[in-house]
């Protein structure tokens, strides 16, 4: 029988030994939506050895426009990107190793997921959680690959620890939340290009090979590109990777607890320290009478209540969509639970 | 004037005459933008006093957030 990794063993800078490599590779993908999915399927199909998907939300008819990994059949069940983005990575390669998360990546879960990992793979919607995973990377030594994309544009950098510099030093600081807001769409194209650059570094990387410290955009529509060696941005007095490191979005989560999504017109909100959601059970008897249009599946609660649709998860968030309002989310959430 | 702008060429409105300038033309002043000007990263400081010449090399990348 054909070794389904024969192509790829063949092409001379893995080769066999390569694909030894890969099979022992560990790889975290932060995010599950359109780079993650891209990343995830391009990743098990080479045959990393184990993946670790985690993402906080779920599947919606908008989005099978670009997540390669879902259906329409996940969507009708509102099924969790990570739970769905699961399943079909498993089906397209069984011999590796799927884990996955519903949970929001904070400052207090971070440290956990990027424990003993190869690499991580950037996917996320959001610069506070980049910089969240930004400074988990750096702690804990490990290459993480940033990757972005809205329209027809996208932009990608390794971080490698201790070699370039992170993201918090491209950066500098949390971007104001409108210029992050995603309202003028995206096509799918950039998003395959951006995945592409991200998990062909994450294969030179496995492999041994050098990553420059490259910035590249690329606007697929207008065919332009641009390339930066930033390698002269590493900023030693960086609060994350400079030599008096504090890591600051490690403990900035601590003090969030709602979060608009930008351009969806909903909030996020995440129960503080000693306050927990009730079941999501209970919770539908709770709501039996007051709440419409209730879909329940294991891993979340969807309801219509007055004009807002209320999304409870089982990690105790919940989304309240029909406002960007995070006082008003609030007084919504207190009414319904109580 | 004309510069190499991400590899093209582009002839460049009168007016625009620093990195400023060229950031407020593409609309991209208050985003998170890396300027690369023949082969030098500039500073964020000198963009006012840092004035384009004919034949310029410029790389310019802004972030995004999307994902």
């Amino acid at each position: 029988m054909t070794n389904r990794y024969s192509r790829q063993e063949l092409f001379q800078p893995i080769g066999k030994e390569g694909q030894v490599k890969l099979k022992k590779a560990r790889i975290l993908i932060v995010g599950a939506g359109a780079l993650g999915t891209a990343s995830a399927e391009m990743l098990a199909r080479a045959g990393v050895g184990s993946l670790m998907i985690v993402d906080r939300d779920y599947v919606e008819w908008s989005n099978l426009q670009r997540q390669q990994l879902y259906t329409e059949k996940d969507a009708r069940n509102k099924l969790p990107k990570a739970i769905a983005a699961k399943q079909r990575i498993q089906a397209v390669n069984s011999e590796i190793s799927v884990d996955s998360l519903v949970a929001d990546v904070n400052g207090l879960n971070i440290d956990e997921l990027v424990k003993d990992k190869t690499l991580i793979i950037d996917a996320v919607d959001n610069f506070e959680t980049r910089l969240i995973v930004n400074d988990a990377a750096v702690k804990h030594r490990i290459p993480f690959l940033f990757g972005a994309c809205v329209a027809s544009y996208g932009l990608t950098f390794s971080v490698i620890p201790g070699q370039t510099p992170c993201l918090h030093c491209l950066v500098n600081h949390l971007p104001a939340q409108n210029a992050t807001c995603e309202t003028v769409g995206v096509i799918s194209p950039i998003v395959q290009i951006v995945a592409a650059f991200q998990v062909t570094s994450a294969l030179k990387l496995i492999n041994g090979h050098e990553v420059p410290p490259m910035l590249q955009s690329i606007d697929i529509w207008e065919n332009d590109r641009a390339e930066i060696n930033a390698g002269s941005l590493r900023n030693p007095l960086c609060p994350t990777c400079g030599t008096d490191a504090t890591f600051p979005y490690l403990s900035y989560e601590n003090q969030t607890r709602t979060d608009v999504l930008c351009g969806r017109n909903t909030v996020q909100l995440r129960p503080g320290l000693g306050r927990t959601l009730p079941p999501l059970e209970q919770l539908s008897e709770q709501l039996k009478g007051r709440a419409k249009d209730m879909i329940q599946n294991p891993y979340l609660l969807s309801c219509s209540f007055e004009e807002y649709r209320i999304v409870f998860f089982k990690d105790g968030r919940t989304l309240i969509h029909g406002t960007n309002e995070p006082a008003k989310a609030r007084i919504i959430y207190d009414r319904i639970v109580g | 004037m004309t510069i190499k702008l991400n590899g093209r060429s582009v002839k460049l409105p009168t007016g625009v005459n620093t990195v400023k300038d060229l950031l407020d033309h593409y609309n991209l002043e208050n985003r998170i933008v890396i300027v690369e000007l023949n082969k030098q990263i500039t500073e964020k400081n000198q963009y006012t006093s840092l004035f384009l010449s004919d034949g310029d090399m410029v790389e310019m990348i802004h972030f995004v957030g999307g994902g």
